[in-house]
């Protein structure tokens, strides 16, 4: 069995999808798909050590071999890929008791269940296969299912939220499409790694480099990067707390590892003149989204909208560190997507908890926190600082190896940019600290302890492990640090 | 075989997608919109068949009177888009239907202003 | 000539013009794949394009009303960006090889194994299924999952809430006028789901399949609903058991490959369904085309249940 790991990890929650459906009840929904989403997270951990000790997997599905049949190819950082995605998919279900939706209507959460499976196998399709048509078609999985579950809350902008989105998203893909059917019509296959062999040889042609605009485009979009991210914002701030967590950690991640390995594994810089030019541009899109976004944030007065426009600043420097396409920076990224991953999950689950306990995260209501929910208020904190990257945390650990690869460079405008926007963040974090410690005087009076439903204990552990992990991260780096050089050093070397 | 028309079928495709891409872009209407992300969209399945076809070949089902065939794998990753595309059309139409419900209108300037 | 079409639909004002314009473009669509030797995707166009989307898409114009106002936008900005993709999309062809040209690098690397020997190795005549079902069946299994994620998303939307007591759609029906085409449809509608289940089972030899068999056998229960009833066909076909039946053809998908696995073959090897290779690739493909046609006919019914179900913008809308 373990040799089938790989495709196990797609294939169990693609199928558990469709028996969820079929339960009806939501406890019992969730508790299946809870049990289900543990096993994928298993499986990750078990492909990850089979990597690590191994080498590359190569799984052909349906016994065709590649390029005639659809390939798994699982290197260190698929495997690095996967465990974010189903570990982060797992902890967030974890918090996602049914008693915790309460912005979902009640008939509506047994789907909520259904479609976050779909999402995920969707999300796990696209980080597992070495198909190029392939990850198309779990792109529209994960991103059908994103419509729906942002969809899902009450409030009526979350549908115009999630039209503009399906809108956005429908182009993004139809764009991936259309880079795609250009390179198999000038090469005959969609194996990416047979790809990869057969580009270099027709690396000048007009079609080639329009097939790695379309796809950049087209990715760009889904992984909203500055200027593409008009979406970003709205479908974050609408959608229901915990999709908004589950969305943060691992959907814009995944597009960021598409982009990864459309440019350095299909196209490689080494054969080509227009991707290190890709590559400029990247780094100069990702620079201006860590401080033009990290500015709009500071202006936000919706918490969750500004979490969403950091998001957008955080994926910037993920895009820079692609875009300085060194071994320490590619390093950078791929630690950035582990540790922004665990610092806005966090987050949003603290968002999550706030929500349930008063009902809302409007500003107004959330003056004098501090005093009436300590703990949540320190969690947030620690959160925070994470995400400002102070020592001792983890979001530390990636803008240090960031900034020693910009150092590297000889790059101080890019050491400046990273600075900067550490210091925009401590300015938001500090903006919601801020709003959270002093209390009002007209709220702190009508402190309403009416409608205060339980926190499921669940979603607090799942809330403090993200927490801790983000302090445990920043001290114990051996984990992350150890898998992304070696995904950087296979990166570097295919390029 | 001139360049006219040996590229006349992707440069038509050039054309729908951009009429497809300026409907979705240019009108308020939602389901205008939809319609026009639906043309954008065949116009990469026509580009794909239009790959597919080989001069002189046949449809790709085996027979003995014929050895020259169209390519099937662009067919098949059409099939596949088309059924995307209707997956994508029919919950892009709920969305539509729920947004009339709660908004009262489906003209993307109504929408805009009455969330300000 | 598509051009064209697509330039009306640019200009029409009104709404139920423009569905009807967009019906035609998808017919000329399936006209052209036609020409383009790809039969399986004319048909499928012809259903989806011609047929269903169109459908869907006058059942909502009557619940949002048909004519629309007239959009202002930046101009400059929009032309500015057309202008650039346009370019771009040009200036790619010509790097490309002429249409139709045998020798172009599409047609040279992966595709002769499909032709020359899936007669051999997957046995069935019609290539495009042996690629759809057996060499690329993973592809399938996620098209399958993505009209089901469809279905999914489409009920957590509008189904559930109140169900009320007579449909409006039930209302319009009820007229006595209707008879000719009673007796015409009862005439027509056995015809349509004996000719899915030919397209069902037919798929390995000539076009077809799975998806267009849903589509016809979909299309079947959606006429008999606008001849006969919302409310008589859910006696016959429940909304509940169509949602269970969607689940189980992904499921029966997904089945085969856990058999296989289970064989100790690959995810989706049909050659560990029977001893003889040929006798497990034709069972292979059968089931999964059953699975596929299954989730493809609920979930077409599911749509149109409950896009029917909110005709005229009141119903299930929470």
């Amino acid at each position: 069995m373990f040799s089938h790991l790989a495709i196990l990890q797609v294939v169990v929650p693609l199928m558990g999808a469709p028996a969820c459906f079929m339960l009806g009840k939501a406890r019992l929904t969730w508790l299946m798909s809870l049990l289900i989403s543990v096993v994928t997270c298993a499986i990750s951990i078990g492909l990850l050590l089979q990597v690590y000790q191994q080498g590359p997997i190569s799984y052909a599905l349906g016994g065709w071999q590649a390029p005639w049949g659809i390939e798994y190819r699982i290197d260190i950082i698929n495997a690095y890929m996967l465990l974010i995605v189903s570990a982060m998919g797992a902890l967030v279900l974890l918090a996602a008791k049914d008693t915790a939706l309460t912005d979902i209507d009640e008939h509506r959460r047994p789907l909520f269940y259904v479609a976050y499976l779909l999402c995920l196998a969707g999300l796990l399709g696209i980080a597992a296969t070495g198909d190029a048509f392939n990850v198309f078609v779990f792109l529209e999985i994960s991103s059908l299912s994103m419509y729906c579950l942002i969809a899902l809350n009450k409030d009526r902008r979350a549908l115009w939220a999630a039209f503009r989105y399906l809108i956005v998203g429908t182009i993004g893909a139809t764009f991936i499409l259309i880079g795609i059917g250009y390179l198999y019509m000038m090469t005959g296959t969609l194996n990416m790694q047979d790809l990869a062999q057969r580009l270099p040889a027709i690396a000048d042609n007009n079609a080639v480099i329009s097939a790695y605009a379309f796809i950049m485009v087209g990715v760009g979009l889904k992984l909203a990067l500055f200027p593409l991210h008009y979406w970003l914002p709205n479908a974050y701030t609408h959608a229901p707390n915990l999709v908004t967590a589950f969305l943060a950690a691992t959907a814009t991640k995944v597009a960021v590892y598409l982009v990864i390995r459309f440019n350095f594994f299909v196209f490689s810089p080494s054969w080509a003149d227009f991707i290190q030019l890709g590559n400029h541009v990247l780094l100069i899109l990702g620079s201006v989204a860590v401080l033009w976004a990290s500015w709009i944030a500071i202006r936000q007065t919706d918490i969750k909208r500004l979490l969403a426009y950091s998001s957008v600043a955080q994926i910037g420097y993920m895009v820079m560190g692609i875009g300085m396409s060194s071994l320490l920076s590619l390093q950078a990224s791929l630690l950035h997507l582990f540790n922004h991953a665990l610092m806005k999950g966090g987050l949003f689950l603290v968002l999550a908890t706030i929500a349930l306990r008063l009902g809302s995260v409007d500003t107004s209501q959330l003056r004098g926190l501090a005093q009436r929910m300590p703990l949540t208020f320190w969690a947030f904190v620690i959160g925070g600082l994470s995400l400002i990257g102070m020592p001792a945390t983890a979001g530390f650990i990636s803008k240090w190896y960031l900034v020693q690869a910009a150092i590297e460079q000889q790059s101080w405008l890019l050491v400046a940019v990273v600075l900067a926007g550490s210091a925009l963040a401590a300015i938001y974090v500090w903006k919601v600290v801020e709003v959270f410690w002093f209390t009002d005087k007209n709220t702190a009076s009508n402190t309403r302890h009416l409608s205060q439903p339980q926190v499921p204990v669940t979603m607090s552990i799942a809330m403090w492990l993200l927490i801790i992990a983000n302090v445990y991260f920043g001290i114990d780096t051996r984990l992350p640090v150890t898998l992304s050089e070696m995904g950087a050093q296979l990166l570097s070397g295919a390029s | 075989m001139s360049l006219m028309s040996g590229l006349f079928n992707y440069w038509a495709v050039a054309a729908l997608l951009l009429i497809g891409l300026g409907i979705v872009v240019w009108q308020g209407n939602l389901i205008k919109k939809l319609v026009g992300l639906s043309i954008f969209q065949t116009a990469v399945f026509i580009f794909y068949i239009s790959v597919g076809k080989v001069a002189g070949g046949t449809a790709p089902i085996l027979d003995d009177s014929y050895s020259q065939y169209s390519n099937p794998l662009p067919h098949v990753l059409i099939l596949t888009a088309i059924v995307v595309g209707i997956a994508t059309t029919a919950l892009a139409l709920a969305l539509v239907i729920r947004i009339k419900a709660s908004y009262g209108s489906v003209e993307e300037s109504d929408i805009n202003g009455q969330d300000k | 000539m598509l051009i064209v079409v697509a330039c009306f639909i640019a200009r029409s004002k009104d709404l139920m013009v423009t569905v009807i314009l967009f019906s035609i473009y998808g017919l000329l669509c399936a006209s052209f794949f036609m020409l383009m030797d790809a039969v399986d995707v004319a048909f499928t166009e012809a259903a989806v394009g011609a047929g269903i989307s169109p459908l869907l898409m006058l059942i909502t114009l009557a619940s949002v009303g048909r004519f629309q106002q007239a959009g202002r936008y930046p101009v400059v900005l929009i032309g500015f960006i057309g202008a650039v993709l346009g370019g771009l999309l040009v200036w790619a062809t010509l790097g490309m090889p002429m249409f139709g040209d045998a020798l172009a690098p599409v047609h040279q690397h992966v595709a002769p194994r499909y032709i020359e020997e899936s007669g051999v190795e997957v046995g069935v005549p019609n290539i495009v299924t042996s690629v759809l079902a057996s060499y690329r069946a993973f592809d399938t299994l996620g098209e399958v999952v993505v009209i089901f994620t469809a279905g999914v998303g489409v009920l957590s939307l509008l189904g559930g809430g109140s169900y009320q007591k007579r449909f409006l759609i039930d209302r319009i029906i009820d007229r006595e006028e209707h008879k000719i085409l009673r007796v015409v449809s009862k005439i027509l509608i056995p015809p349509i789901l004996l000719f899915a289940l030919y397209v069902q089972f037919h798929g390995d030899y000539g076009p077809g399949g799975g998806f267009q068999a849903g589509v016809i056998f979909a299309a079947g229960v959606v006429l008999y609903t606008l001849f006969f009833g919302l409310k008589v066909v859910q006696q016959v076909i429940s909304e509940m058991s169509v949602r269970v039946l969607a689940a189980l053809g992904v499921l029966l998908y997904g089945c085969v490959g856990l058999v296989s696995l289970l064989k100790g073959h690959n995810y989706l090897d049909y050659y560990a369904l029977a001893a003889n290779p040929k006798t497990g690739q034709h069972l292979g493909i059968l089931v999964i085309e059953l699975g596929v046609g299954i989730t493809v006919a609920s979930v077409m019914i599911l749509f149109f249940y409950t896009f029917a179900r909110n005709f005229g913008g009141r119903g299930a809308v929470s």
